[in-house]
């Protein structure tokens, strides 16, 4: 056995006025290690002390800050840019509607987070041994007794010295307190097989007795009663409607959002006489009919509508759209074609918006024009 | 307990003559002021008055309500500042005079008073049996009478004990002040609902109420904690209040300005998700023109800068950074009940000129003649309080 190692001398009084004056002397005589062990709160000793504030507000408010921080950018990534959603007609960044969010993750990171710094910055976590564990000393101060401890590590210390002015402050008892031979060799208590495997054993039963009581204690009676509900669920039967569905179609003319109801379908004259492009020659509209031309209508069409198909005779040549009929045709009674097909050619309805079939229908326009190029367009 | 173990050392002082002065230079400024206001716009200085009554009635009723919450609560710190919140709640008595312009032209501050205004409103009509003027005038009338009640047994056994010792009385005090709680709570709910909500009677609001209550105590706060450091500087409190008293008073401060914020907010946003267009009017007049610079400048005045002064630990025990955050308050809740009922009067144009500056000077000159006059005759310290001894060694 290796030779003991001093850690402090201790000194245990009465009264808190005692352990006052006691500490007010130490700090007077210039002691820098030591500290102040009670039972209770004993007020305006950290003055006494001459301590100084603790640092510990500051973390929290950073900790606050950055809280507020990641929940604010967290929501406005997930709900404004990655997956912009439209919740009760609010704009994707709700403000308001994010505050109640962002203040709790605030209160939750400065929270927890202080007390996690205060463990592993002051406390020293993981190292969970201290030496005044497990003495006399400790186990009378959270008692009924004031105690206070020099450490022998003060560039001051003198065991005699100190023993002495502590009997003269009129100290109880007067003890030397001595590492543990593990504290020695900086052996960390928190690491040994007996310490982890509690944790592990906390964990999962933390674990599995969130899993049960979210996934199945929740499901069982009495707890379930919130799932017994008088309602009508999706997809399922239901007797109070006369064809047996829970799910309602739609009523009859119903138009969907975005959606236009076509009147022509059966009647191409008489869309070509009473429709007409509502769209301007502007630069953006022919771009956006270009694109749509080339993308949908160009492999049976060709680049300039002349029926120069790209399918290599896998499909009946298409006509062109250079012939003298469709350049008579009205706008309208092209848009019918992209909106309903015409024999063989299907309808386009589906895969192209309002603006963008009549921007095609302008683009066909141009590369018309382009091709029979009067003398007064080349001015 | 005889009274020789409580008795405290203290002496009583005049208050500087500079302080009287002042405020007797102010109210005659002010009164001036606003008899001009009535005669050249008869209608707006009404309005005004609206705003400087709302005021007061939160100083003065708040302050009784900081004195009676310290006798349930079994408060010890806070003992040697009751009598300053005594004094102040005097101006219960006064408050009706600042509702009298209002009273006798209720056509030019309530619509809900026109006759003819009810006839074509059916939810007008179905509001008419609470917003009607007799109604009105009956239950002010008796929530005054009730609160005139309450001061004067609350604040005369206290002041009778200053001679008497009699700690019979702070029991009596304890039992009146649990009677008057909800009492307070109810009444300052008709206040804030008859005299702010009202001015727009479509709107309604079920947290305005404490909305109200949380600028009321807030500024009685802020008034208190104002007065308490001006006689404590000039030595006209007892020796012995220390950081550890203000830091009290600063903490309150600071809690009643999350609690505004919070109250302010949940108002706001209830009202903005579920987007009903008879609640979220109230807002859009709020939230157009000149007077959604004034929205978001409430926001500021009345949290972010305050908050951010008394949020450091040093700064609720600091005389100079309180004194500045109560002024700011008081200066926030002028403009929160300013921001409350001038929009409803004047819905596109920010109206603010010396109309609205007359009546606060009068209100400051009042104050603080008011506090000079009643603090001539008694101790500014509860020195007969069984506890006053205590909150002198009081620690945190
Ligand atoms: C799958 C190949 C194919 C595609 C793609 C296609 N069409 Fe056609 N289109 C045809 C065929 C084939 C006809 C001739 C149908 C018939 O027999 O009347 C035709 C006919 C037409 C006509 C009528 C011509 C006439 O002389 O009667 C127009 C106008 C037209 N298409 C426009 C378009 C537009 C605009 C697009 C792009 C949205 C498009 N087509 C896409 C195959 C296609």
């Amino acid at each position: 056995m290796s030779e003991k190692k001093l850690y402090s001398v201790t000194a245990l009084f009465n009264t808190p006025d005692e352990i006052s004056k006691a500490a007010e002397v130490i700090t007077n005589e210039g002691y820098k290690n030591f500290d102040v062990n009670t039972p209770y709160p004993v007020h305006g000793l950290s003055s006494k002390m001459k301590l100084k504030p603790s640092t510990l507000g500051y973390f929290a408010l950073a900790l606050g800050l950055s809280g507020a921080t990641i929940a604010l950018l967290f929501m406005y990534w997930t709900m404004s840019i990655d997956y912009p959603m439209i919740i009760g007609g609010k704009p994707f960044f709700a403000l308001p509607a994010f505050i109640p969010v962002t203040f709790e993750v605030t209160v939750l990171l400065a929270s927890v987070g202080t007390v996690l710094v205060m463990l592993f910055l002051f406390f020293k976590l993981p190292n969970n041994s201290h030496p005044l564990h497990d003495t006399e000393y400790m186990k009378k101060v959270s008692n009924d007794k004031f105690g206070i401890s020099i450490e022998a590590k003060d560039p001051k210390f003198n065991l005699e010295q100190i023993k002495e002015l502590f009997a003269s402050l009129g100290a109880e008892k007067i003890e030397e307190i001595y590492y543990d031979e593990e504290e020695i060799n900086h052996k960390n208590k928190i690491f040994e097989p007996k310490f982890i495997a509690f944790l592990f054993v906390v964990a999962i039963v933390v674990a599995g007795g969130t899993y049960f009581t979210l996934n199945k204690l929740l499901y069982m009676s009495p707890f379930n009663f919130m799932l017994d509900q008088h309602r009508v669920d999706p997809q399922a039967k239901e007797t109070i409607f006369q064809d047996g569905f829970g799910m309602r179609p739609p009523v009859e003319g119903t138009v969907a959002r975005g959606f236009m109801p076509y009147l022509y379908q059966e009647d191409p004259e008489k869309a070509g006489m009473l429709l007409s492009n509502p769209l301007m020659a502007t630069e953006e509209n022919l771009k956006l009919g270009q694109n749509k031309y080339n993308t949908f209508c160009s492999p049976c069409h060709g680049y300039f509508g002349k029926g120069d198909s790209r399918l290599n005779g896998q499909f009946p040549n298409p006509p062109s759209l250079q012939s003298e009929k469709l350049i008579q045709w009205q706008d309208g009674r092209i848009y019918h074609v992209i909106q309903v097909g015409q024999n063989i050619m299907p309808s386009y309805a589906k895969q192209l918006t309002e603006k963008e079939k009549w921007a095609i229908v302008l683009y066909i326009r141009a590369l018309q024009r382009a091709l029979n190029a009067k003398e007064e367009d080349l001015k | 307990m005889s009274s020789e173990e409580i008795k405290i050392h203290y002496t009583k002082k005049e208050l500087p003559s500079g302080f009287s002065r002042l405020g007797f230079i102010l109210l005659i400024i002010g009164l001036i002021l606003v008899v001009l206001s009535f005669i050249t716009d008869y209608n707006r200085a009404t309005q005004n008055s609206v705003i400087i009554f709302t005021f007061l009635t939160s100083i003065s009723i708040g302050s009784l309500f900081l004195v009676a919450l310290e006798y349930i609560a079994g408060a010890v710190w806070s003992v040697p500042f009751r009598r300053i919140s005594e004094i102040i709640s005097f101006i219960i008595f006064l408050i009706p005079i600042f509702a009298l312009p209002a009273l006798l032209n209720l056509h030019g501050v309530f619509h809900w008073s026109h006759q003819e205004a009810v006839a074509n409103d059916k939810l007008l009509q179905v509001k008419a049996p609470y917003l009607n003027e007799t109604f009105f005038i009956i239950r002010n009338i008796a929530i005054f009478l009730i609160w005139w009640l309450f001061y004067k047994f609350l604040t005369g056994n206290s002041r009778k004990q200053d001679s008497t010792y009699d700690q019979k009385l702070t029991t009596t005090n304890i039992k009146l002040s649990a009677a008057f709680m909800p009492i307070f709570g109810i009444s300052l709910t008709i206040i804030a609902i008859d005299w702010l909500m009202s001015l727009e009677p479509h709107w309604f609001s079920t947290i305005f109420g404490v909305y109200y209550f949380a600028g009321t105590i807030l500024s009685a706060l802020a008034c208190l904690t104002l007065m308490v450091l001006y006689l404590n500087e000039k030595g006209l409190l007892v020796k012995g209040l220390t950081k550890d008293h203000y830091y009290s008073l600063g903490a309150l401060m600071f809690a009643f300005i999350n609690f505004w914020a919070y109250i302010a907010f949940s108002q706001f946003m209830l009202i903005w998700y579920a987007n009903l267009p008879e609640e979220t009017f109230w807002f859009i007049t709020r939230w157009q023109g000149g007077w959604s610079y004034l929205s978001y400048g409430l926001i500021f005045i009345h949290f972010v800068i305050p908050y951010a002064i008394l949020l450091p630990q040093p700064a609720k025990m600091d005389p100079l950074r309180l004194k500045i955050a109560a002024v700011i308050i008081l200066l926030a809740h002028f403009y929160d009940l300013y921001w409350l009922s001038m929009p409803s009067f004047s819905k596109d144009v920010v109206l603010f000129s010396w109309y609205e500056i007359a009546f606060p000077i009068l209100a400051v000159g009042l104050f603080i003649t008011i506090f000079s006059i009643k603090s001539k005759k008694i101790n500014l310290v509860p020195i007969g309080d069984p506890k006053m001894k205590r909150a002198l060694e009081f620690k945190l």
